[in-house]
């Protein structure tokens, strides 16, 4: 039996750092569903679970594995669930439900070649359009990206933190490569480790109101069996929890929703930057693709080209802000990531006409070469 | 009128509302409907169990019966069509002291959501299933459902369903399911006996309650609500322990009602307990 | 109620009564109660509820408490208690 914080440096590939960080998060039930490249992460829920009292379970599909979790969610626990494209696209219908009433969750997306089956065994960056907007209605979500073993871990446990701070579920968006690479991995010490837990709610039981937001526009929110009675539907839905089917509170309850994530921004963006405070171009990546744009970065400086590198760890919602200031300053943008065209299209809606930007893409199956993004760049500016 | 020891209006409070959300009353259920008596008889059963209301949780889908949750005074869950029985299994796997109840319609549970039922009888899940079966899709305006009688007619089958229902006591049998019954909403005591002993029951628990749409199925297959509980009445037969395949539904014969399953099978959530908690803390 | 043959022992046997409660607004006038009414004491009333249903009226005594209308109303509109002593001496 291991430890929920299995401290010490491990030599371990992402999809297994997801899961350590997981149960070191805290997490104590899993749905699952085999789906390559992420069955690692189910398999290593499934055995390292029952040491810290939580559950595994297989599910009979993706649908099931991610319904699943929300209502293992509503008893209290921090529970996830990991897939790849043809999974996540099943489970979008439920993220609609977990956003809609506001169930705190984790779903791992490690990215394969699509569409469809696709590239299986294959990374791809393709699905990151589908998280933002891959459920019916408008919301707001969620989304890290990790670019290593390391990340997996650490950024797991940012992802339980997020949902449980802001009561919505949160999106890994991995990949294939990120998942099955092993790199040395540093799981620190238990106390070291920062873990929050959603806020429950105190005082009265009668008539209580789980969708009224607290101060941080967030509502407290009770488990099962302690007696709140709560109410919890996809109906449009008052701060009780009642379905109202009135314009009013479709607009309030939107207003909340969306409120806790745009109001929260500077809480929830995170980024990285290399070289980039006198940088002329600037090369947006995020997950696997920002390893090779450092050294596309590394070539192009010595070549005399001033080039810097915004890495997105949260990709949703997405730093409109900081794209924005430095489109006023920069000569442009070359986003780099393995898709057509997706963060790129962001990356120029916030750069507007004030800076062009490009794109270095790949169709999926490999990491975007630097040469390639060396060659746009010259071409470009 | 009236004799003088009958009171019309007195203050004394109905019998079950502590169990339901009384401020949402009236329900949405149109009149005639027999899902508000399936929901009577399900609250009945529960308060009869003793349980305490705060170690029960329903889950509901989507449509007539799925709006059950919503009245019921407990925790309780309206999810997505279909997936009232995943949403169950993460509760009670997460936390298997709670009874779980799954109170939803004959096409939430059957046509979109039939895989998770087969699936949930299959592993023995310790939840109870109750399905209003009123052999359409009663809320989006009558369309042949999963379960709609061969030849009756609806609003996607006018001339008459070219298909056969599913017989879903041989259905939850043949999955798995430790505990089967059918029962009507006519038959109230029944069903509520039944449901308080699927509820009592360790392990998958399914019981069907027949039930009328007098709106989308009794208005195009020419009967008024009463003459629908009169066919109830008349024409079901009670045979305990009958062949799940002699089950099927065919107005032109016998329905027949009763308890068909109940066998002790150690549930998931003993089993994974036993395999999993027990030896992990061993070793 | 009819019976093919007296019970042996109906002398002894203690026959309860109840008291019908309706509650009237409640009601969406299927009927149930009054047609499934084992002592056939209910009937519809001429009066309108809130919501333009006629709810059931209690036309005669009878009432043993069996809880039959309770249960099969889809409305929570209807049940019936134990009859006290004073009720059940008038």
């Amino acid at each position: 039996m291991k430890p929920a914080v299995d401290t010490g440096k491990h030599f371990i590939n992402g999809d297994i750092a997801c899961a350590e960080g997981a149960i070191a998060a805290g997490c104590l039930f899993f749905g699952g569903y085999p789906i390559t490249p992420a069955t690692e992460v189910a398999e290593h829920m499934s055995e390292r679970l029952p040491h810290v009292g939580g559950t595994y379970i297989q599910m009979e599909d993706e649908i099931a594995a991610m319904t699943s979790i929300l209502g293992g969610a509503w008893t209290g626990k921090k529970t996830m669930t990991a897939t790849s494209g043809p999974g996540f696209s099943l489970m979008m219908e439920t993220v609609g439900l977990a956003i809609v009433t506001e169930t705190p969750c984790v779903v791992v997306n490690v990215q394969r070649g699509g569409p469809s089956t696709g590239l299986p065994t294959q990374g791809a960056q393709a699905d990151m359009m589908q998280a933002k907007w891959g459920s019916h209605g408008d919301y707001e979500i969620i989304a890290l990206a990790p670019s290593s073993p390391q990340e997996m871990f650490d950024l797991t446990i940012t992802a339980f933190n997020l949902s449980e701070k802001y009561r919505t579920p949160v999106f890994i968006m991995s990949d294939e490569i990120v998942g099955h690479m092993s790199e040395k991995v540093v799981i620190p010490k238990k106390e070291a480790i920062k873990t929050i837990s959603r806020i429950q709610p105190r005082g009265k039981k009668n008539n209580f109101h789980p969708f009224k937001p607290g101060p941080n526009g967030v509502a407290p929110m009770p488990s099962i069996g302690q007696g709140y009675k709560v109410h919890v539907t996809g109906l449009t839905h008052d701060e009780k929890g009642y379905p109202v089917m009135s314009v009013d509170t479709q607009a309030e309850m939107m207003e909340r929703l969306l409120g806790k994530i745009r109001n929260n921004l500077d809480d929830i963006i995170m980024t990285d930057q290399y070289l980039l405070d006198d940088a002329d171009i600037v090369i947006v990546s995020y997950g696997v693709s920002s390893r090779t744009s450092y050294t596309a970065v590394d070539m192009a400086r010595e070549q005399g080209i001033k080039a810097g590198l915004l890495r997105l760890i949260t990709v949703w919602p997405f730093p409109d802000r900081l794209i924005k200031e430095l489109a006023l300053r920069v000569k442009g943008f070359i986003t780099v990531e393995i898709n057509m065209g997706q963060i790129s299209r962001e990356v120029e809606r916030c750069a507007g006409y004030k800076a062009p930007s490009y794109l270095a893409g790949h169709p999926g199956g490999a990491v975007v070469p630097p040469e390639q993004v060396i060659s746009i760049m010259k071409e470009a500016f | 009128m009236g004799s003088p020891a009958v009171k019309k209006e007195v203050p004394v409070p109905h019998p079950l509302e502590d169990l339901v959300r009384m401020e949402r009353i009236p329900h949405i259920w149109c009149s005639g409907c027999g899902t508000g008596s399936v929901f009577t008889a399900c609250l009945t059963a529960m308060k009869n169990t003793g349980i305490n209301y705060d170690d029960f949780a329903m889950v509901s889908g989507i449509g007539c019966s799925g709006r059950g949750a919503g009245y019921i005074n407990i925790d309780s869950f309206h999810t997505t069509h279909g997936r009232a029985i995943p949403f169950a299994t993460g509760i009670k796997m997460a936390r298997p002291e709670t009874n779980v109840i799954v109170f939803s319609g004959d096409g939430d549970l059957f046509a979109i959501g039939g895989n998770h039922f087969i699936h949930a009888a299959r592993r023995n899940m310790d939840i109870t299933v109750i399905c209003v079966n009123n052999f359409i899709y009663g809320m989006t305006g009558g369309q042949a459902a999963a379960t709609t009688p061969h030849e009756a007619k609806s609003s996607t089958s006018m001339g008459g369903n070219p298909e056969s229902p599913f017989n879903l006591p041989l259905l939850a049998y043949a999955a798995g399911a430790t505990y089967v019954a059918r029962w009507t909403m006519l038959h109230s005591r029944d069903l509520a006996d039944s449901i308080e002993e699927a509820i009592n029951h360790k392990g998958f628990s399914f019981v069907e309650a027949l039930s009328p749409c007098p709106i989308n199925y009794g208005r195009r297959n020419k009967q008024k609500p009463l003459d629908t509980l009169r066919e109830y009445h008349a024409n079901t037969i009670i045979k305990n322990n009958a062949d799940p395949g002699e089950l099927g539904i065919d107005f032109k014969q016998k329905v027949i009602l009763g308890k068909f399953v109940d066998i002790e099978k150690p549930s998931h959530d003993e089993q994974y307990h036993r395999l999993y908690h027990e030896t992990s803390t061993k070793s | 109620m009819k019976y093919w043959r007296v019970p042996l022992d109906s002398e002894e046997v203690e026959v309860t009564q109840g008291v019908v409660h309706i509650i009237k607004d409640r009601c969406k006038g299927c009927g149930y109660c009054i047609e499934y009414c084992p002592r056939a004491v209910l009937e519809f009333s001429k009066e309108f509820n809130k919501n333009g249903y006629h709810p059931p009226r209690v036309r005669a005594e009878g009432c043993l408490n069996c809880h039959y209308c309770e249960l099969l109303c889809p409305e929570f509109a209807i049940f019936s208690t134990e009859a006290t002593a004073e009720q059940a001496a008038v």
